[in-house]
């Protein structure tokens, strides 16, 4: 299959804003999950997962002017600062510029500038700023890109979908690079409903532990750049392989109880990457730390040939950051690859799952070549994708 | 085998009318509200499915315009696997989002709700459509101003070339407040719907025969 090659990637999130950032903290061991008391977000105090926000004020009044005149005075909400930093420091990295009919940006977000129906925006945003291809022009205007963006809203395999949707646009030929960005915040209305549903954790989450008891919400924004051709002087490149969506046709906010969905998205994208499962060094699954979910990946790794291949859920560190988590998931996935560490699964250390895996308990350097990004949301979907090493 | 993807069926829910492969199906003559008029339509057609009166007004849409599809040439032939869902609409899931919002706007009348919450996003109307016919091949949601038809009808083509699928439920369904749209088609692959007896075709699935249909919608 025709590689497409990982050119520029970016992650903003609680533990840096730039994907070397995060990684050096997640190998140090660092967890952006902390306790946080804040009204305008939840009654209660929680663990979450959040952006600085000084950070990401300086940051952005630092670079719209050198991304475009006349903008300097234009309001733009939390999350579209987060995107449109992280798109920029990943397309400085491919080098590639916005104006050309073959880069084509790609959107991912569960629920874009929710926020905005809170009083406090209400006169500052325009009504419209809600709808999703408004968030996408906003960002396209600003870096002029020539192509409209496509906007992927498909709960939390968001993020992983549209990695999958730009690679299958460019071996289609269609595009030489495309530019995919996911995003989202935290807000009161995305927390609340997270509490309703009682799935959020007293704690840091702890995904696959026996004692885990929910999940942890964070903020992120992340960016991959995918391109047709070789990045120029990467000492190691990752590519992107095969890809698949299944979904479990069982029940819309519950996994499935066999987990076979999930496992045939991930047998059928090995499979179409021309590997078997032994060529597989990890699995960076979706590991979001309800007792369900985590329950049905363990028989969904176990059914596809995978309960020795070590397993790792990034929610530990920065929490589940929704149609943000399958984009800077995928881009710790290729840090790994491309540095050769195994990174820990924070949040783990008594397995708490029925089926056997082998959940990675220490960060350690190895030889890893191939791996499995996994997800799994709201509806009953489930997404896999492959990224190699070259 | 055939290279062509063909339409098979159609449905589209609009102005109180139901219209089922060109031919009006159900019609309300009264104005009344989506709600009102969705479940008329729901009960007219006697399905036994009360999953139906849980779901929120946008999975409605999408659920019965699949229901009144499928009511003459169902899926059967077509693995559970090989069969996909790609739909697309405008306002995503906001119509649901806003009813939501109203339920933790004030402190002091603080009723979130699960049920409510979960139809926030609009890949439930996808999930829903799966749970009720046993499909679990690829599905996708997206979000556009407008219904691109040319990237709708490119991304399932594609789909059936790489060949991920042999049949397709997809479409537009759009719904905010009571303006609301759907066109929701089934696409199979030409040489396998041509083995089926009561096998009709509106063309081959492309550009052209959607923005017809959507024109037709729309007029």
């Amino acid at each position: 299959m025709q590689p497409v090659y990982i050119t520029g990637d970016n992650i903003i999130s609680s533990l840096g804003f730039t994907s070397q950032e995060n990684f050096q903290n997640m190998v140090n061991g660092t967890i952006g999950i902390v306790p946080v008391s804040d009204d305008s977000l939840a009654p209660i105090t929680l663990p979450l997962s959040r952006v600085d926000t000084a950070r990401l004020n300086s940051r952005f009044t630092e670079m719209v002017p050198i991304l475009k005149k006349g903008f300097e005075s234009v309001p733009f909400t939390r999350l579209e600062k987060m995107m449109i930093i992280s798109i920029a420091d990943a397309m400085k990295q491919s080098g590639i510029s916005a104006g050309n009919r073959r880069v084509l940006p790609v959107i991912s977000t569960t629920k874009g500038n929710i926020n905005l129906l809170e009083e406090k925006f209400r006169l500052i945003f325009p009504h419209k700023r809600l709808f999703l291809w408004e968030l996408a022009r906003v960002i396209q205007a600003l870096f002029g890109f020539e192509n409209t963006p496509v906007i992927i809203s498909n709960a939390c395999i968001s993020g992983v979908l549209a990695i999958m949707h730009g690679a299958r646009a460019i071996r289609n030929g269609q595009y030489d690079h495309v530019v995919v960005c996911g995003g989202d915040i935290l807000s009161e209305f995305v927390i609340s409903g997270f509490l309703s549903f009682q799935s959020l954790s007293s704690t840091p989450c702890r995904p696959y532990d026996i004692l885990r008891n929910g999940l942890s919400l964070g903020e992120a924004a992340g960016t991959v750049i995918l391109s047709s051709s070789k990045p120029d002087k990467a000492p190691a490149f990752i590519t992107v392989g095969g890809g698949s969506v299944t979904n479990d046709a069982n029940h819309i906010s519950g996994p499935s109880r066999t987990g076979e969905e999930l496992a045939l998205a991930i047998k059928t994208s090995i499979k179409e990457s021309g590997l078997e499962p032994s060529d597989i060094s990890f699995i960076s699954a979706h590991g979001t730390a309800t007792p369900f979910n985590d329950e049905m990946e363990s028989k969904a790794i176990s059914m596809s040939g995978l309960s020795e291949t070590p397993v790792n859920s990034f929610k530990g560190y920065w929490g589940h950051t929704l149609g943000a988590a399958g984009v800077i998931e995928t881009v710790a996935s290729a840090h790994m690859l491309k540095t050769g560490m195994l990174i820990r699964s924070a949040g783990f250390e008594t397995p708490g799952v029925p089926e056997h895996i082998n959940v990675i308990s220490a960060t350690v350097a190895a030889n890893l070549t191939n791996c499995v990004k996994t997800a799994s949301g709201f509806g009953g979907c489930n997404a896999a994708i492959n990224l190699n090493r070259e | 085998m055939s290279e062509e993807n063909i339409i098979t069926g159609y449905c589209t829910i609009r102005h109180n009318q139901v219209i089922v492969n060109g031919n009006i199906t159900y019609f309300q003559e009264n104005f009344i509200n989506f709600a009102d008029f969705i479940k008329s339509a729901f009960k007219k057609e006697e399905i036994s499915y009360s999953k139906f009166f849980k779901m929120d007004a946008l999975s409605k849409l999408g659920f019965l315009s699949t229901e009144f599809l499928l009511r003459e040439k169902g899926l059967s032939g077509y693995s559970e696997e090989r069969t996909g869902v790609v739909l697309c609409n405008s306002s995503s899931s906001l119509d649901t989002d806003m009813g939501y919002f109203e339920t933790i706007r004030n402190r002091n009348e603080y009723y979130p709700s699960p049920s409510v919450f979960v139809y926030t996003l609009p890949n439930i109307m996808i999930g829903e459509i799966c749970i009720r016919n046993r499909i679990k091949g690829e599905n996708s949601f997206f979000v556009q101003e407008h219904f691109d038809t040319e990237f709708l009808s490119r991304y399932v083509n594609e789909l059936f070339e790489n060949n991920r699928i042999d049949a397709c439920i997809t479409g537009w369904a759009e719904l905010l407040k009571d303006r609301y749209e759907s066109l929701v088609l089934l696409v199979e692959r030409a040489d396998l719907a041509e083995k089926s007896e009561n096998f009709r075709s509106f063309g081959k699935f492309g550009k052209n025969t959607l923005d017809n249909l959507y024109k037709n919608l729309t007029q």
